[in-house]
């Protein structure tokens, strides 16, 4: 297995957004070090890691709301990004209604929002009340207003917390079809260990560094990725993974790490 | 009718056009509390005025700024929980207040009619001012309005589609200084708040958009005022006081009207 250095998750020549040595620092917390990514057009990458890895705080730093203390964060030619937050805590004092929320975000036009909600399924909330919408429902709407401009990048931060299991498979499908009509790049950060491995390109396991990075198949068999995901790694091995009895010497980009801590020392 | 309600009707009326967007905003935001410490900090303004020989309108709305950023400076300190900040800094900006104009010898003012409010003895000069401070908040309020809404409803997403919270904010909390100001005449520095906010507070149940709630609230805002300077003219009761009571009723009304609407339903 060849090494690349720095490991940088994804292809590299036709990236929309690439990070490259990206650290972010809080309280004199080092909450992400040495992040490079390159996401590009038509592809899925799927950030996997245990809470306080730093998965929110790398969908920040990609989308410019945070900056780093170092590194850099580039969008190359501009591309427009949609973002797709986990949830919106709407505060019970604003009324607000679907078709306003989509409004508001200063795109389109009645047939736009009308089109975008059918488009994730949710044809049928535009007039309902965006207090008295459901989970999953609020994840459509948030997606759809993610849509009205056409993203070129979409960035969802844990796109199934809270919905069934039935609806993350949905949802998950739902991103897959927008990747392939859009041919947009999509960033996201998931829990769920299984449909991630089912529906993503390259998934990047997160523990405040690149633990690990590439196709779903190469991470399984990943140390570091067994150590952290171990336990609930390996009961879903049996029922999703395609068994391989060979080693995945043809996809050298991935699953070496040259700096790793001492906590992840147990390389067998 | 006497020239003097002409006036006084022009003048709450102003004030009520005002209150109802911003009123909205402030309950949104959950910022009452924030709004107090502005009317409460004005006290000083008023004492200020009268040492430096300024403008009270002016010296009011230049303390509200010092206020607004003094409270950006302490959310520094967030092991001072924002509340409490808003509470030293309306308490404290009331104490010296009060202290300062006791030690004015020369200046005998009536103190009440500041805290509650002098509709009746405002003049055409004060309308003047009163309707270029509504111009100002309703011009601004009106570009601002959806990057404001849309980073209420989330601070990031509206930061992706490039309109910094921190920077609407302020420009918010500037509107919020000079309706303070120039509502002090109408209602009193310590009822300021009220018309802000119970409006707003009467139209939500009744609102299914913002833009909705910010229409009704106007809606309440204008009776109140109508109903306050009547009662007001007719029982010779206080003014300020007279439209928040209005106001304080309509709210009533409305909330058991919402009670009786959800038992028969």
């Amino acid at each position: 297995m060849s090494v690349e250095a720095p490991a940088i998750a994804g292809m590299t020549g036709d990236a929309l957004l690439s990070l490259r040595d990206v650290h972010v620092t809080r309280g004199g917390r080092s909450i992400l070090k040495d992040i490079s990514l390159d996401l590009a057009a038509g592809e899925i990458i799927t950030v996997i890691g245990p809470n306080g890895a730093g998965k929110s705080t790398l969908i920040k730093a990609a989308l410019g709301i945070i900056d780093p203390d170092s590194g850099t964060v580039t969008r190359h030619g501009d591309p427009v990004i949609g973002y797709v937050p986990q949830s919106i805590a709407l505060d019970p004092t604003l009324p607000l209604t679907v078709r306003r929320f989509l409004a508001l975000a200063g795109e389109g036009n009645e047939r736009a929002w009308k089109s975008a909600l059918d488009r994730v399924g949710a044809g049928p909330l535009l007039e309902a009340s965006m207090h008295d919408i459901s989970g999953g429902e609020m994840r459509r709407v948030l997606l759809a207003r993610a849509l009205l401009r056409n993203p070129a990048v979409l960035i969802l931060d844990e796109p199934t917390a809270g919905v069934d299991i039935t609806g993350q498979g949905a949802l998950y499908r739902l991103i897959q079809e927008i990747r392939t009509d859009l041919h947009c790049a999509v960033l996201l950060v998931s829990h769920d260990l299984h449909v991630v491995m089912a529906a993503t390109d390259r998934v990047l396991c997160l523990n405040q560094h690149v633990c690990c990075s590439g196709a779903p198949d190469q991470i399984r068999e990943h140390p570091e990725y067994l150590a952290i995901f171990g336990r609930q790694a390996s009961a879903e091995i049996g029922i999703y993974r395609h068994h391989h009895d060979h080693h995945h010497d043809l996809h050298g980009d991935v699953c070496e790490h040259d700096h790793l801590p001492e906590s992840h020392s147990h390389h067998g | 009718m006497d020239e003097f309600l002409l006036r006084a009707l022009a003048g709450g009326l102003l004030v009520a056009a005002i209150s109802a967007p911003l009123g909205c905003l402030v309950v949104w935001q959950r910022m009452a509390w924030f709004g107090s410490t502005l009317s409460h900090a004005a006290l000083l303004g008023i004492a200020l005025g009268f040492l430096l020989g300024l403008d009270l309108k002016l010296s009011i709305l230049l303390m509200s700024v010092a206020m607004t950023v003094l409270l950006l400076l302490m959310q520094r300190f967030p092991d001072i929980g924002s509340d409490t900040v808003l509470g030293i800094l309306a308490h404290g900006s009331l104490a010296i207040g009060l202290i300062a104009i006791s030690l004015i010898p020369s200046l005998r003012i009536d103190l009440m009619a500041y805290l509650f409010g002098d509709i009746l003895t405002i003049t055409w000069s004060d309308i003047g001012w009163i309707l270029a401070g509504s111009v100002v908040v309703m011009v601004t309020l009106a570009r601002i309005w959806n990057p404001l809404l849309s980073s209420i409803v989330h601070a990031d997403l509206a930061s992706v589609d490039g309109h910094q919270r921190g920077r609407l904010q302020f420009v918010f909390l500037m509107l919020l200084s000079v309706a303070v100001a120039v509502s002090m005449q109408v209602v009193g520095l310590l009822l300021v708040v009220s018309l802000l906010v119970i409006p707003a507070a009467t139209a939500r149940g009744y609102a299914t958009s913002p833009e909705r709630m910010v229409f009704l609230a106007l809606l309440v805002a204008v009776v109140s005022v109508v109903l306050g300077l009547v009662v007001s003219y007719l029982l010779d009761t206080p003014t300020g006081p007279s439209i928040v009571a209005a106001s304080t009723l309509l709210f009533a009304l409305a909330t058991i009207s919402r009670t009786l609407r959800q038992g028969t339903a």
